[in-house]
Formats: C-alpha cells, sequence, structure tokens
C-alpha cells in the first residue's frame, strides 16, 4: 500500500503544506536588500551580464526598428524582461540545452546563437534555426507550450547517458495553463529529471492578465503539485535570478531533480510588433513598471557600489548598437534561400514520390527569374 | 524457423533492436512490467532494463514530446500509444515539430522516432479504440507512414522504421494480431520504406489495399478465380511516401483498380491513389476507379462494426462492376 500511513486518533488533519520563497537581492531603487550572494560582490561577474542586458536590449530596439520600417517580420519583444534571460544563459554550460520559447533572445546570444541567425529567423528564413554555436539546442518555438515535454525528453536523453548536463526550457505565465506544462512537470518529478522550468511571468498572455490565467496566488506552486519545488524571484534583479537559477542548476546536475523558477518581471513591450497593447493596459501601469526595469535597476546597483560609471556607460552603449548594426547589415546582406531548399531538408533523403514536385518548383523558379 | 503472429513479430523487431542499438528507447502506457495491453512489449523491461522499456506517465501529449525531446539528441525512442483513439492530443508535437524538425533546423535536429499505435475495427473493443485515421497523418508533410499487414511485413518494416532518420508513424492493425501465423525469420533484416508489396500476380483488375483489410482483399481476389477474373492484389505498405509507379504499372496492365480500406471513404487515402491514377494512369483505365470503403459515418460501437467494415462481398461486387464496365 501506498499512501500517507497515519497512526493519529483524529478524523482530519493536515498532512501536507507547503511555502514558496520569493528571492530578491536589489529593490526597484537599486538599493541592497539583506545579505548578498557573492556573484552581487564581483564586478568581474556582474558587469558582463549588465553588458549582455545592454546588448540585448540594442538587438531588440533595432529589431522592432526593422520590422517598423518593412525590413523585418513580426517579431517578439524581450523589452524588460533582460534580467532573466541574460542571468540564465550566463549560468547555463555550454554543453546543456537549452529548450526556448521565442521572447529570450538574450538567453540565445550567450548560448552562441548569434544576432544575424535570429534577424534571419524573424525575417522568415529558415537558416536562423540552424545555430552555428549551440548545436543542440532547439530552436525557438512558437506553439505555446509544446516544446516544455520536449525538454522533458532532452533532459530524459541526459539521464539515459549518465551525462551531467542540465536542459532548461523557458516559457511565459501564459504556458502553465495548458497540459502540456503540466504533463512534462508532472513527468520530471516522477522521473527526477535534470530539467529547470523557468516561467517568465510577465503579466500577460497577449491581452489576457494574469489573474484571468489562474487562481493560483503563485505560478511557482504548480511545481509543487508534481513534486518537486516551486520558487520565486524578482526577475527584474539579475542578482537574483542568477543566485536562485545557479542553485536550481547546480542541484539537476547533481541528481537532485527538477526545479521551476518563476521569475516575476513585466513585458514592457506589445506583445509582438503585431500587437498594440493600448487596448488592453493602461499607461499607468506601463509607467509603473518602466521604474522597475532591470537594466536601470542594476546600472544604479553599479554606479552605486563604484563598479562603473557613466562615461563607460555611454561607451557600452555605443558598443552595443555598433555590434547590432554589423550583425543587421550581415543579415541584410544574407541572399534569399534557395527556394528548392523547401524539399531538401524535408527527409534525409528526397523521397522519389517528392521528386516531381521538386522539379516543378525548380521550373516555377527559372520561370519568376526569366520575367 | 519460428512460425509468428502479428504482435509477436512486433516483439521480436523491438528487441533485436533493443539489442543492436543503445539509442533505442521503447517507452508509453504498460510498455514495462506489463508488455503493453496487446504484449508488444512482453518480457522487453525485464530483459533489457527500465531505463531501455520505460512506463510513461499516462499522458499522450507527454509521450510524444518526450520522445520528440530523446530523438532531436540523437537517440531512436520508439514511442507507443495505447490505441489510435488516444493519438490526437499527440497530432501537436507530430505536426508542429516532429515532422519539421530536420527543415526548420536545415538539419542540424533530427527526429528518428517511431510512434506506434494499434488501430482499427473489428475485436469488439470500447468507444475510441477502433478508428483508422491513417490519412490524417499521411498529410503531414516530413513524415512517413507505415502499416504492416503480416507478421514478415511488420518485423521488417518496424526494423527499417526505427532505422530510418526520419519520424514514423507505424500503425498495427490489430484485427489482424493475431489473426494470422507466418514464419518469420529473426534476423534483423529492415524492409524498404519506400515500396509497394505486390502480394498476388493478376491480369484483370489490381486490388489496392492495406493493414487489415488485406485479409477481405485477398480472400475476395481467391473466390474471384472461380468467375473467372484474375486479379492483382497490392499491399500499399507505406502509405508515405507513397509508391505510386507500383500501383501505376499494375494498372498499366490490369485496366482497373478497386481500393480497398476500413477508413471513412471522403478524403481518405483511397482518395489520393484514385487522384493519381487519374493524374497519371488514365489511358490505362478501362473501367472507373472504385472504393470499397468505411461509410462516412462516426465508426459505430461493436454491436453494428460488422456492418461498417467492408467484408469480401462488397469487394468482389466493386470488383465485377468494373470488370463489366462499358
Amino acid at each position: 500500500m501506498s499512501g500517507p500511513q497515519r497512526n493519529s486518533n483524529n478524523a482530519r488533519e493536515s498532512i501536507t503544506s507547503f511555502d514558496i520563497h520569493f528571492t530578491r537581492y536589489i529593490d526597484n531603487d537599486g538599493k541592497v536588500v539583506g545579505a548578498l550572494p557573492d556573484i552581487a560582490k564581483d564586478p568581474d561577474a556582474l558587469i558582463p551580464l549588465y553588458r549582455a542586458m545592454v546588448l540585448n536590449r540594442a538587438f531588440d530596439t533595432k529589431a522592432i526598428a526593422l520590422q517598423r520600417t518593412g525590413k523585418l517580420g513580426t517579431y517578439a519583444s524581450s523589452l524588460g524582461q533582460e534580467a532573466v534571460f541574460i542571468a540564465v544563459g550566463a549560468v547555463m554550460k555550454k554543453q546543456d540545452v537549452l529548450v526556448p520559447y521565442y521572447r529570450e533572445c538574450g538567453a540565445q546570444f550567450l548560448r552562441g546563437v548569434t544576432m544575424t541567425e535570429l534577424l534571419l529567423y524573424w525575417a522568415g528564413d529558415e537558416r536562423g534555426m540552424d545555430y552555428a554555436g549551440p548545436r543542440e539546442d532547439l530552436p525557438i518555438c512558437v506553439p505555446i507550450a509544446s516544446q516544455i515535454p520536449q525538454a522533458a525528453g532532452v533532459a530524459l536523453a541526459m539521464k539515459y547517458r549518465r551525462e551531467p548536463r542540465v536542459a532548461v526550457t523557458m516559457f511565459g505565465d501564459g504556458a502553465t495553463s495548458k497540459g502540456d506544462f503540466y504533463e512534462a512537470a508532472n513527468a520530471a518529478g516522477v522521473w527526477n529529471l535534470p530539467l529547470v522550468f523557468v516561467v517568465i511571468n510577465n503579466q500577460w498572455a497577449i491581452s489576457v492578465p494574469l489573474r484571468e490565467q489562474t487562481r493560483c496566488e503563485t505560478l511557482a506552486q504548480k511545481a509543487i503539485a508534481a513534486g518537486f519545488p516551486g520558487e520565486q524571484v524578482d526577475g527584474n534583479d539579475v542578482i537574483a535570478v542568477f543566485d536562485r537559477f545557479s542553485a536550481a542548476m547546480e542541484k539537476a546536475r547533481t541528481g537532485g531533480g527538477p526545479t521551476l523558477i518563476e521569475a516575476i518581471t513585466y513585458r514592457l513591450s506589445d506583445h509582438t510588433t503585431a500587437d498594440d497593447a493600448t487596448r488592453y493596459r493602461s499607461d499607468e501601469e506601463l509607467r509603473t513598471h518602466w521604474e522597475r526595469e532591470p537594466i536601470k535597476r542594476l546600472r544604479q546597483y553599479l554606479i552605486t557600489t563604484g563598479y562603473w560609471d557613466q562615461q563607460r556607460d555611454e561607451q557600452l552603449q555605443q558598443k552595443c548598437e555598433l555590434e547590432v548594426e554589423q550583425a543587421t547589415q550581415a543579415y541584410l546582406d544574407t541572399p534569399p534561400p534557395e527556394p528548392e531548399s523547401m524539399f531538401d531538408y524535408l527527409y534525409a533523403n528526397l523521397p522519389g514520390a517528392l521528386q516531381p514536385q521538386r522539379d516543378d518548383l525548380a521550373k516555377k523558379v527559372k520561370q519568376a527569374c526569366q520575367s | 524457423m519460428p512460425e509468428l503472429n502479428l504482435i509477436e513479430a512486433v516483439n521480436k523487431a523491438l528487441a533485436f533492436e533493443l539489442a543492436a542499438d543503445e539509442n533505442v528507447v521503447i517507452l508509453g502506457e504498460d510498455v514495462g512490467v506489463n508488455g503493453g495491453v496487446f504484449r508488444a512489449t512482453v518480457g522487453l523491461q525485464q530483459r533489457f532494463g527500465e531505463q531501455r522499456v520505460l512506463d510513461t506517465p499516462l499522458a499522450e501529449t507527454l509521450i510524444a514530446g518526450v520522445a520528440v525531446g530523446m530523438a532531436s539528441q540523437g537517440l531512436r525512442p520508439v514511442a507507443e500509444i495505447q490505441f489510435m483513439g488516444f493519438i490526437y492530443s499527440t497530432v501537436d508535437q507530430i505536426l508542429n515539430h516532429a515532422s519539421r524538425l530536420r527543415n526548420r533546423t536545415r538539419g542540424r535536429l533530427t527526429c528518428p522516432m517511431v510512434l506506434r499505435a494499434p488501430y482499427g475495427g473489428g475485436i469488439h473493443a470500447p468507444e475510441h479504440h477502433s478508428e483508422s485515421y491513417e490519412a490524417m497523418f499521411a498529410h503531414i508533410p516530413g513524415l512517413r507512414v507505415v502499416i504492416p499487414s503480416s507478421p514478415a511485413r511488420a518485423y521488417g518494416l518496424l526494423l527499417a522504421s526505427i532505422r530510418d532518420p526520419d519520424p514514423v508513424i507505424f500503425l498495427e492493425p490489430k484485427r489482424i494480431y493475431r489473426l494470422i501465423k507466418q514464419e518469420v525469420v529473426d534476423n534483423g533484416d529492415g524492409l524498404p520504406l519506400d515500396t509497394c508489396y505486390t502480394l498476388r500476380q493478376g491480369s484483370d483488375v489490381t486490388l489496392v489495399s492495406w493493414g487489415a483489410m488485406l485479409h477481405e482483399t485477398q480472400q475476395a481476389a481467391e473466390q474471384l478465380v472461380n468467375d473467372g477474373i484474375s486479379a492483382e492484389v497490392i499491399d500499399v505498405a507505406t502509405l508515405k511516401p507513397l509508391d505510386m509507379q507500383t500501383i501505376l504499372d499494375s494498372v498499366s496492365k490490369t485496366g482497373r483498380c478497386v481500393i480497398v480500406h476500413e477508413a471513412a471513404r471522403t478524403a481518405g487515402f483511397g482518395a489520393e491513389i484514385a487522384a493519381q491514377l487519374l493524374e497519371h494512369g488514365l489511358l490505362s483505365l478501362l473501367a472507373p476507379v472504385k472504393r470499397v470503403t468505411g461509410y462516412d459515418t462516426v465508426m459505430p460501437l461493436y454491436r453494428l462494426e460488422e456492418f461498417y467494415l467492408p467484408g469480401v462481398d462488397q469487394i468482389i461486387t466493386a470488383v465485377r462492376e468494373v470488370v463489366e464496365f462499358g
């Protein structure tokens, strides 16, 4: 018989309870809360995180500008959520595998995905998912939450091969309403998988606010139902995310099983460039959240501690913009894909049945070139 | 040589490949100690261990998603969905991910997985256990859809499916799991995945079918001999990609074609074969292509299933119509 063994004479009693912890080290004004972890006192570790966040935002700004001028397709911005993406990308080791959704370009850059590759992707070119760097990372995933069961499969493969590697999957608050999430979390618990779930709770799933998504007080507690720990971090405090995510990764790497980290942040942008958030949320709400945004907060902390100054900040800003410009130029200079390529990666070897269709396309291409 | 039924042949193929390739992992509901509800995986967990033959939580989206994730990392998962009626929640994973991973990543990641499921009617199973939705998967680019119709082909086609570098939907006609016994050489030889199998030579009409219906189709061909009608019988076996050439060659000889499947008629896979016959073989045809299929109704509960499933008599009637046409 499984189930609780009870010796009590009470007819009815509490048999379990749980706590969800929230971690924050740097508050909205850049001031220190509580005892800081080591990373917070190490400018050599902290400044690269800041740089990556600034680069993430510079890329984001450029991508939106490209979309607005007709040089890029629909783009999902990461504005305001950079601290989570950068902390996750920075903590993961090369041999780990990221199973992303679609908003975490900052994490992908730190994994070795190039800005040019992501611009190609958002410009409608599959070559943008052929990452030259992290060969085993999954590509961006658009159907919400469908990457999460795959992350369980990636983690199961690592466990099967007894490798000290960890799979990380990221998804938004809306994704935690889907069965895919529950099924994968449940299995991660059962199989004690080396898998870390990172929920980007940015308060909005397109136009639907969190209160209409769940009645749970936290999304972190959904992990409790799956039998493993969940916790909240201030997702706009890169030190908090770095610290708690590092602990979760270490635990997963050493056989301790999965963790869910709910990063509380805010989507300062529209859902994508195809969305207009003024239809469903107030300017006032947006203003409030701009005051809590992660880059300003970290900058304030770095300047207060003397690790950083205004002049270096301006130089960094320029350097990042230049880097983004170069990547943009490389993207714009990339010739379009060969139309026939739509057949060439469908199967390992094109089945004979499809050859006439490929020939037909080749003819269509030739005619288009002539006219 | 041992005589095996179809489900035993599936088991033999799984065992052979588990032993041959450590990247092969079996997962699904009740596939472990229970050996699968139809016993396809019986004895495998005991022999290969819980890491290789893994019981999953009861969650089909998970099973398919985990298989995609494992395959993306170079393993060769063989996932079982207990009945086709429970396969639909895997479609997101199969359509959005498994079938496209190679294309989306320009070959960086691939998805060498097999999704096995028993399908079809005729065993008096409960509701949602008897449907035939092979056409739904055959519509999805990037997949292979394979349906064996005999123990030997189940063995060879399943081995080839596991070894194939792309995702395969492997549908097992459960009505004939234990109907036929046949000698199967357990030597690890796979069968080609891009060819139809001609089971019987004939000169007057080509009968095209797959899965369990081949049983009735072959009986019909046998009885038609008494009417002086010589029927060629083709097992499509690999619906996608479809080897249309074998069918066209046969029809160019016989001039007539009857397609038999138990799935509903409209937009069934027979429609694809008929359309291709008209596109590429119109001038060989001496009569309209006929289809003998399940009705466009919901699959009835089992008290009526024998009226739903096409029978030998219907096949014979259809053949007579095309032979006597014009």
